[in-house]
C-alpha cells in the first residue's frame, strides 16, 4: 500500500540501473522546491499579517533597490544552469546504449505493441528480457504516433511512423515492468499496455529457443535472404568491391558524403529512407545509375538493417 | 494624475450621444450594443462570450473527471471520453483563456488606464469580436457534427486520419486567430499613440506593459498557427503530403510548427494574468509595485523567451540530443523573469497597508500557485526527469497550476476588482470570499493530487487506468466538484450584484490608479475631460486625499 517515505510515495519502483539516479535528481529538485515554496508562502503570509491595514498607519513608499533586484535576477541564473547541467548529464548518460546491448524491436500499432527479438522471434504485448543485461529498444510505429513508456526505467520515447528512435536501459530486478503508451493514439489508447518480464539470463536463453520462430530464422539471415530476393547485389556488393551503388561491406555506421549536401552517418533512419526514397540522399560519386524505390515493409527493412550490421 | 471632475457638460443634442453620460445608459436597445464602437461595451460582450465558453469548457472538465471516478466505464465510453477531453482543451484554450484577459478585461480597462477615449481602431475592435464569434460558430458546428477526438494539439497523423469533425474545429481556431491578431494590433497602436498627456512609458500601469508584451506575441506567433492549421487542412482534404509519412511528410514537423505558436501562446495566457496581479497587489496594499522597471521588462523577457523554448514539448519525440540540450537550457531561462515577478510581488507587500478583499485573495493565491506551477516546470525542464514525467498527469497538473492557478485566478480576481467599475454595482464580499475559498481548496485538491499520480507513472489522456491510481483519481474528482461549486457561488455572487447590488462609489477600493479617478461606471468618453498625468498609477504617497477617497 502507500509508503510514507516520500521518495517511494512519489515515484514507482526503480527497476533499472539508472532509475535510482533519476530518482535522486527528482528528490533533490523536490526538496529544493518545497523549501522555496514554503519560504515564499511564509514570507507572503507574514507580510500580509504584519502589514495588515490599520487605521492611521499608511503604507511606506518603498519603490526599489537595484542591488537587490540585480541579485535576484542574476543569482538564479547560476542556480538553474546547475540544474540544467545535472539534468542533461544524466540524460546524456542514459541516451548512450552500452556496447553489448541486445536489440529489441518495438513496434506500436493501434492499439498494441509488437516486440521482435534478435533471432526474429516476435511477441505481442509481452516482452521477456534478461536481467542485468543492457537492452536497446529500436522503436517504430506503423500507423499514428505512440510513445513507449517504461516508468520502472524512468524512460519513454515516441514511436513515430516513418522513423526509428531508441532508448536503452539495464533492468536490475527480476519481475515485471509496466509498459504504457504515453502519446494519445485514439480510442483504446489507455488499453495499449504491455508487460516486460525480466528473467534470469538462462531463462531468457531458454525462452528464445523454446517458442515458434515466425520465420524460423534469425533477423539478419532474413535480411540476407531479402538481399538476394530483391537483387540488391546487382549494385551493392558485400565484399567491398565497387558497384553501381556503395558496397555494404562495413556500411553500418560509415560516414558518407552526400551529393550536394552535408555528410551523413549510415543508421536506421538513413537506410530506411534510402530504401523507400533512394533519391533523397545520394552518396557522392554514385549518380550514374538511379536506384528505384523498394516497397519493403518496416519488418523487412529492419531485417536488412540487421544484415548490414553483420557485414563488417 | 489629474482627478477628473464629475461635472457633466450639457448634452449637445438628442441624436449625438452625450460623451459625458454613463456608457451603460447613454444609448439604448440591442442594436446600440451589437453595433457599438465603444471599447467598454465590446469588452462586456467579449466577457459574456468568454464566460459562456468557460462554463462550457468547465462542464466538459467535470464530465472528464466524473468518468475517471471509477475504473472502466463510469458514465461514457472511450470514444466519447476522448471527445470530452479534446473539447475541454480546445474550448478552454481557444475560446476562453486566450481571449479572456486581453479581449474582455483588457478591452475594457486598457484605454481607461491610458487616459484615452477608446482604442486606436474602434471598428477593428468590433470586427475582431465578430471574427471571434464567427470562429466560435465553426467550433460549435464541429461539436454538434461529431466533435473532435484528437486532443487540442491536433497531432498528425492521427488528426489527418481520424473520422471526427477535425476540419470545422481547425477552421474555427484558424478564424479566431485573426481576432487575436487584430486585438494585438489594436492594443499596440493604442499604447503607442493614445496615452494621455504626462503618461510616460515609466508611468504605464504594469497591466498595460503585460498587455503590450502579449500583443507582440499575438501578432508574431498566431500566423504560424494559422499556416499550420491550413497545411493540416490541405493534407486532410487534398491529400497533400506535408506531415503524413505515408505521403512523404514528417509528423514531427507538425509538432514543431504547432508548438512554435502554442508555446508562445502559453505566455499569451499567463502574462496578462501577471499584469492583473500587479494591479491587485498595488491597490490592496497601497504600495507601488516593488522594482517596477524590472517587472515591466520581465513581461517583455517572457514574451521573447517564449519564442525560444518550443522544443521542450518534443523532448521524447525523437528530436536530436543537441536540440534537446539547447531547448532545455533556454527553458531554464524562463525561470529568471518569472522569479523576478514573484520576488517583486512579495517585496511589494513589505511595509504596505494590506486589505484582504476578495480580489487580493485571488492575487495571493496566484503567487502561491504560480510558484508551484513554475517550480514543477523546473522538474520538466531537466531532461532526465522530463523523460519520465513527459505526457503524464504531472504535466497536466503543472500546466493547470499555471493556467488555472495562475491565469484563471488572475482573471476572476480582476473581474471582482473591476466589477464595480464595469457595472457600477458592488457585490457581496462575504459570498465572494466563500466562492474564493471553495475554488482555492478545490483547485489544490484536484491538481495537487495529479502531481503524485503523474510522478508515479499515470499517463495523460487515459480513459481507463490501473488499480493503483484509483484513489488519486477519486480525490481529484472530488476536488473538481468543489471547484465547480466555487465557481457557481462566484456566478451567484455576480448575478446577485446585478440584480440587487448597492451602487458603487467612484473608488470603492481607495485606489490611486487612473481608472478609479473617473466616474463609476465611466462616461462614454471614459473621462469628462482629458486627464493630465503627473504621477505613476501606484504612487500612493503622491496621490491626494480626494483621489484616494471612495466618493467625491
Amino acid at each position: 500500500m502507500i509508503n510514507i517515505r516520500p521518495d517511494n510515495f512519489q515515484l514507482p519502483d526503480a527497476l533499472s540501473t539508472d532509475a535510482a539516479r533519476v530518482d535522486d535528481l527528482y528528490m533533490g529538485v523536490y526538496y529544493f522546491s518545497v523549501v522555496f515554496t514554503v519560504a515564499i508562502t511564509v514570507t507572503m503570509l507574514y507580510f500580509v499579517w504584519k502589514y495588515r491595514r490599520r487605521p492611521g498607519i499608511k503604507a511606506e513608499p518603498v519603490t526599489h533597490n537595484t542591488t537587490l533586484e540585480v541579485t535576484w535576477t542574476v543569482l538564479p541564473i547560476f542556480f538553474v544552469m546547475v540544474l540544467f547541467h545535472l539534468g542533461f548529464k544524466e540524460y546524456a548518460h542514459e541516451a548512450v546504449a552500452a556496447e553489448n546491448a541486445i536489440e529489441i524491436g518495438v513496434r506500436g500499432q493501434q492499439w498494441s505493441w509488437t516486440f521482435t527479438y534478435p533471432n526474429g522471434k516476435q511477441d505481442a504485448s509481452e516482452l521477456t528480457i534478461p536481467v542485468n543485461q543492457p537492452v536497446k529498444f529500436i522503436i517504430s510505429s506503423q500507423d499514428v504516433i505512440h510513445s513507449f513508456y517504461v516508468p520502472g526505467a524512468r524512460l519513454k520515447k515516441d514511436a513515430v511512423p516513418g522513423m526509428y528512435s531508441s532508448i536503452s536501459f539495464t533492468p536490475n530486478t527480476i519481475g515485471d515492468m509496466q509498459i504504457f503508451c504515453a502519446e494519445y493514439c485514439g480510442k483504446d489508447h489507455s488499453g495499449m499496455l504491455a508487460k516486460i518480464h525480466v528473467v534470469a539470463q538462462k531463462d531468457y536463453d531458454a525462452f528464445l529457443k523454446k517458442g515458434d520462430r515466425l520465420d524460423g530464422e534469425p533477423l539478419d539471415a532474413y535480411g540476407a535472404r531479402l538481399y538476394k530476393k530483391n537483387a540488391c547485389y546487382t549494385c551493392h556488393t558485400i565484399d567491398g568491391s565497387k558497384g553501381n551503388g556503395p558496397t555494404w561491406k562495413g556500411i553500418w555506421g560509415r560516414h558518407e558524403d552526400i551529393q550536394g549536401g552535408e555528410g551523413i552517418t549510415v543508421d536506421e533512419n538513413y537506410v530506411h529512407e534510402s530504401i523507400l526514397k533512394p533519391q533523397a540522399k545520394i552518396v557522392a560519386g554514385f549518380t550514374n545509375v538511379q536506384m528505384p524505390p523498394f516497397t519493403l515493409n518496416d519488418d523487412q527493412i529492419s531485417a536488412i538493417i540487421a544484415y548490414m550490421k553483420t557485414l563488417k | 494624475m489629474g482627478a477628473a471632475t464629475t461635472a457633466h457638460a450639457p448634452s449637445a443634442s438628442h441624436d449625438t450621444p452625450d460623451p459625458n453620460e454613463n456608457y451603460l445608459t447613454v444609448t439604448k436597445g440591442v442594436w446600440s450594443w451589437l453595433a457599438t464602437l465603444d471599447h467598454k461595451r465590446i469588452g462586456i460582450m467579449y466577457l459574456v462570450l468568454v464566460l459562456a465558453a468557460f462554463l462550457t469548457g468547465g462542464i466538459f472538465a467535470l464530465i472528464v473527471r466524473l468518468e475517471l471516478f471509477t475504473r472502466g466505464q463510469t458514465i461514457i465510453d472511450a470514444e466519447m471520453y476522448n471527445r470530452m477531453f479534446t473539447l475541454h482543451g480546445v474550448v478552454m484554450v481557444f475560446l476562453f483563456i486566450i481571449p479572456s484577459i486581453p479581449a474582455a478585461l483588457g478591452n475594457f480597462i486598457l484605454p481607461i488606464q491610458l487616459g484615452a477615449k477608446d482604442v486606436a481602431f474602434p471598428r477593428l475592435n468590433l470586427m475582431s469580436l465578430y471574427i471571434y464569434a464567427f470562429g466560435a460558430c465553426f467550433a460549435l458546428y464541429s461539436m454538434v457534427s461529431g466533435a473532435v477526438d484528437t486532443g487540442w494539439t491536433f497531432y498528425t497523423p492521427y488528426s489527418t486520419t481520424t473520422h471526427s469533425a477535425v476540419i470545422p474545429m481547425i477552421l474555427g481556431a484558424f478564424i479566431m486567430g485573426f481576432s487575436s491578431i487584430l486585438t494585438g494590433v489594436n492594443f499596440l497602436a493604442t499604447v503607442h499613440k493614445m496615452r494621455a498627456p504626462g503618461l510616460t512609458w515609466t508611468r504605464l500601469p504594469l497591466f498595460i506593459w503585460a498587455l503590450y508584451a502579449t500583443s507582440i506575441i499575438q501578432i508574431l506567433a498566431t500566423p504560424v498557427l494559422a499556416i499550420t492549421l491550413l497545411l493540416l487542412t490541405a493534407e486532410r482534404t487534398l491529400g497533400i503530403g506535408i506531415f503524413d509519412p505515408k505521403l512523404g511528410g514528417d509528423p514531427v514537423l507538425f509538432q514543431h510548427f504547432f508548438w512554435f505558436y502554442s508555446h508562445p501562446a502559453v505566455y499569451i495566457m499567463i502574462v496578462p494574468g501577471m499584469g492583473i496581479v500587479n494591479e491587485l497587489l498595488s491597490t490592496f496594499s497601497h504600495r507601488a509595485i516593488y522594482g517596477y522597471m524590472f517587472v515591466a521588462m520581465s513581461s517583455l523577457a517572457l514574451a521573447i523567451l517564449g519564442f525560444l523554448v518550443w522544443g521542450h514539448h518534443l523532448f521524447v519525440s525523437g528530436e536530436s540530443e543537441y536540440s534537446m540540450m539547447v531547448f532545455s537550457a533556454l527553458t531554464f531561462l524562463v525561470a529568471i523573469p518569472s522569479g523576478v515577478k514573484v520576488f517583486s510581488w512579495i517585496a511589494t507587500l513589505y511595509k504596505g497597508s494590506i486589505s484582504l478583499k476578495s480580489p487580493m485573495l485571488y492575487a495571493l493565491a496566484f503567487i502561491f500557485q504560480f510558484t508551484i506551477g513554475g517550480l514543477t516546470g523546473v522538474f520538466l525542464g531537466m531532461l532526465a526527469i522530463d523523460v519520465h514525467l513527459h505526457d503524464t498527469y504531472f504535466v497536466v497538473a503543472h500546466f493547470h497550476y499555471v493556467m488555472v492557478g495562475g491565469t484563471v485566478f488572475a482573471f476572476v480576481g480582476g473581474l471582482h476588482y473591476w466589477w464595480p467599475k464595469i457595472t457600477g454595482k458592488l457585490y457581496n464580499e462575504t459570498l465572494a470570499k466563500v466562492a474564493f475559498f471553495l475554488v482555492f481548496i478545490g483547485f489544490n485538491i484536484t491538481f495537487g493530487t495529479q502531481f503524485i499520480m503523474g510522478s508515479r507513472g499515470m499517463p495523460r489522456r487515459y480513459y481507463d487506468y490501473l488499480p493503483e491510481f484509483e484513489i488519486f483519481h477519486q480525490i481529484s474528482t472530488v476536488g473538481s466538484w468543489i471547484i465547480g461549486l466555487g465557481f457557481l457561488t462566484a456566478l451567484a455572487c455576480f448575478i446577485q450584484s446585478l440584480m440587487s447590488g448597492a451602487k458603487s462609489p467612484r473608488n470603492p477600493w481607495n485606489s490611486a490608479a487612473l481608472e478609479w479617478q473617473t466616474p463609476t461606471p465611466p462616461p462614454l468618453a471614459n473621462f469628462v475631460k482629458v486627464p493630465v498625468i503627473t504621477r505613476g498609477p501606484y504612487d500612493y504617497h503622491l496621490a491626494t486625499e480626494q483621489e484616494l477617497s471612495s466618493d467625491d
